[in-house]
C-alpha cells in the first residue's frame, strides 16, 4: 500500500541541524530498505500563493499571508504492507523531532492513496 | 524503563484488540528486523541462528509490549533482548570452545554500550545484509526454499504470511524453512560471503529468486486471483535493497527496472470483477507514472553501467517500450521484436521465441508470426504451456480462421491453471465460435 505522510506545524523557523541530520539518515535508511519511493520538501508558505473560493468568489492571494496556521513543510511517499507499518514509521520519524528539537510541536498525517 | 515514556500502543489500547496490538508490534519489529538479524549474524557467525533469535525477540515483544506499550526506542529494546538471547544461547551450548568465549565476551562488551536510536540510524549494515541475502538465496537450496527463506529473512514475513502468499499450508512452509536452515548449517554455509567473480555468479541465483517471487504474484500460476500484489511488493522491496547494496551490478538495476515497469500496470490489469485485461486493452491512464519513472531510472542506471545486453536489462527495455507508448497503437513493435531476438541470442528459451512471435505478429502481420508459432508447437518444453495455444488462437482469429482459433483457445483454457485466465480463454473461444458461425 502506498502512503503519503506530511508534517504540519505552527512552529516558525527551520529545524535544527541535528534534526535535519537525523531525518536525512532516516530517509537514507528508508530508501535503502526500499520503502521510500518519493519525497520532497516545500519552500516557506510565504513564498507560495493561494487560489481560493469563498462566498462564490474566486481569488488569488500571493504570500506572505496574514494568518499563518499550521503549514505543510514537506512530504514522503512510502510503500508499506499495511497502515500499522505506516504509523510505526511515522512514530519513528516524529520521535526524532522529540529527541532533537524538544520544543517543537506538530502533526504527521499518514494517508493511504485511494485506489487499488 | 522510565515510567513517563510515551507509548503509542497504550494511547490506542482502549480501542485496540489483541490482533491490532500484534499487527502494531509486528510493524515496529519489521523496521528493526534487518539491523537485528545482521548484528546477530555478525556476532554469532551464523545467519540461520541469528534469524531464530531475531524471531525470539519478536515473541518477547509480543509478550511484553501489550502490557507496557511500545518502548520509546523499540530498536534498542529489541536489540538488547536479542543480544541477551544470543548470550544465553552461547552459554547453554555445550561446545563452549575458546572461540565462543571470545564471541561471548565481545557481546558483553557490546551490550554495555546500549545502542540509542541515533547510532541505530548510523549503522551501515550493507555488507551484512548482502551476506544475509546470499545465504538465503544459496544455489545449494531449491528455488522454493530460497523464496521462503528470502521472504522470511530479508522481508521479515512470518511463516503464516508466506504460506498465505504462496497458497500453501503453513506446515509446508515451516518445514521448508527448517530444512533449508539445516542444509545451510550442515554444509558450513551459515556464514560466508562470496566476493569478486563468485559474487557476480552468485548474484544471478539471487536475482532469479527475486524474479520468481515477483512472478508468483504478478501472474499467479494458481488460485482464484490473477494477481497477488503482496508478493510483487516484497520482490520489489528486495530488488530496491539489492540495488543499494550492490550498486555496481547492472543486472540488479535491470531486474528492478523490469519489476517496477511491470508493476506499474497493476491497477490496469484487472477489471472491477478481478478479470484480467490484456495489455493492449488496458486504460493507460491507470498506469502508475511514479513507478514508471522509477523503472526508467533503474533502467538508465543499468545502461550507464554497461549492462544493456543483460537478460533482465533487455526484458526491462522491452517493457519500457510499452510503458512509453501513449496508446497501444504507438507501440514500437519492430523494436520489441528486435529486442526479443537479442534476448533469444543470450538465453535460448522457447518462451522468448513465443514472445518474439507476438511482437512479429504486431509488426509484420499474423501470417509471419504464425509460421514461428507453428514451429514452436513441436517444442517439448512448451507442451503444457497455455500461452502457446492462446497466442496461436489469437493469430488464427486475426487471419479469419475462426474454427481453428476456437480449437486453439479451448486447448489453451484446458491448460491454464489460473481460474481467471481459464475463464478469459473460454470467452475468447466462444467469441471465435460466434465469428465462425456468422462468417
Amino acid at each position: 500500500m502506498r502512503f503519503m505522510s506530511f508534517v504540519t506545524s505552527a512552529h516558525a523557523g527551520p529545524p535544527t541541524a541535528e534534526l535535519i541530520e537525523a531525518m536525512n539518515k532516516l530517509a537514507d535508511r528508508e530508501i535503502r530498505a526500499g520503502r521510500m519511493v518519493d519525497m520532497g520538501g516545500l519552500t516557506p508558505v510565504a513564498m507560495g500563493a493561494q487560489v481560493r473560493i469563498a462566498d462564490g468568489k474566486l481569488s488569488v492571494i500571493d504570500g506572505p499571508f496574514v494568518e499563518t496556521k499550521e503549514v505543510i513543510g514537506g512530504y514522503a511517499i512510502m510503500e508499506f504492507r499495511n497502515k500499522e507499518e505506516a504509523v510505526a514509521s511515522a512514530v519513528e520519524f516524529m520521535q526524532l523531532h522529540k529527541d532533537f528539537m524538544p520544543d517543537w510541536e506538530g502533526t504527521c498525517e499518514v494517508r493511504a492513496f485511494a485506489g487499488p | 524503563m522510565p515510567a513517563l515514556e510515551a507509548t503509542f500502543l497504550q494511547t490506542w489500547s482502549a480501542a485496540m484488540t489483541v490482533a491490532d496490538a500484534h499487527r502494531t508490534i509486528l510493524a515496529v519489529w519489521r523496521i528493526e528486523q534487518p539491523r537485528l538479524i545482521t548484528s546477530l549474524a555478525r556476532m554469532l557467525r551464523d545467519v540461520p541462528l541469528a534469524e531464530d533469535l531475531t524471531q525470539e525477540a519478536l515473541l518477547a515483544a509480543l509478550e511484553r509490549w501489550p502490557a507496557t506499550g511500545v518502548p520509546e526506542k523499540p530498536g534498542a529494546w529489541l536489540m538488547a533482548t536479542a543480544k541477551r538471547r544470543a548470550l544465553d544461547h552461547l552459554r547453554r551450548s555445550r561446545m563452549l570452545e575458546r572461540k565462543h568465549d571470545i564471541v561471548a565476551w565481545d557481546m558483553e562488551e557490546e551490550q554495555q554500550a546500549m545502542p540509542d536510536l541515533d547510532s541505530a540510524l548510523d549503522d551501515d549494515i550493507g555488507d551484512e545484509l548482502l551476506r544475509l541475502i546470499f545465504t538465503a538465496c544459496h544455489p545449494r537450496l531449491s528455488h522454493e526454499a530460497r523464496a521462503a527463506l528470502a521472504l522470511r529473512m530479508i522481508c521479515g514475513l512470518t511463516t503464516q504470511e508466506i504460506a498465505r502468499a504462496f497458497l500453501l499450508p503453513e506446515a509446508t512452509i515451516a518445514q521448508r524453512i527448517v530444512r533449508a536452515k539445516r542444509t545451510l548449517s550442515e554444509s558450513g554455509l551459515a556464514y560466508e560471503t562470496p566476493s569478486g567473480e563468485e559474487l557476480s555468479k552468485r548474484l544471478s541465483s539471487v536475482l532469479e529468486v527475486v524474479y520468481l517471487i515477483f512472478n508468483e504474484g504478478y501472474t499467479a500460476a494458481r488460485g482464484e486471483d490473477w494477481l497477488r500484489p503482496q508478493l510483487c511488493n516484497e520482490a520489489l522491496r528486495i530488488g530496491r535493497v539489492l540495488t543499494s547494496i550492490v550498486p555496481h551490478e547492472p543486472e540488479a538495476h535491470g531486474l528492478l527496472a523490469l519489476m517496477e515497469l511491470n508493476a506499474s500496470r497493476t491497477a490496469a490489469r484487472t477489471d472491477a470483477g478481478g478479470e484480467p485485461i490484456l495489455m493492449l486493452d488496458q486504460n493507460r491512464a491507470l498506469w502508475d507514472q511514479l513507478q514508471i519513472r522509477r523503472g526508467m531510472q533503474a533502467l538508465g542506471r543499468a545502461r550507464e553501467l554497461g549492462g544493456a545486453g543483460g537478460i533482465y536489462v533487455l526484458q526491462a527495455t522491452i517493457i519500457a517500450c510499452h510503458a512509453q507508448a501513449r496508446t497501444a497503437g504507438d507501440t514500437d513493435w519492430s523494436r520489441i521484436a528486435g529486442l526479443y531476438a537479442e534476448l533469444a541470442a543470450v538465453v535460448r528459451s522457447p518462451i522468448i521465441d513465443l514472445n518474439r512471435a507476438v511482437a512479429v505478429g504486431m509488426a509484420e502481420g499474423p501470417e509471419v508470426a504464425l509460421v514461428i508459432v507453428n514451429r514452436l508447437t513441436r517444442e517439448p518444453a512448451l507442451k503444457g504451456y497455455h500461452l502457446l495455444p492462446s497466442v496461436r488462437g489469437d493469430l488464427l482469429h486475426k487471419l479469419g480462421r475462426y474454427e481453428e482459433a476456437r480449437a486453439a483457445f479451448e486447448a489453451a483454457a484446458a491448460l491454464a491453471g489460473n481460474k481467471r485466465e481459464h475463464d478469459l480463454l473460454r470467452r475468447r473461444a466462444a467469441e471465435a465460435a460466434d465469428a465462425a458461425m456468422s462468417s
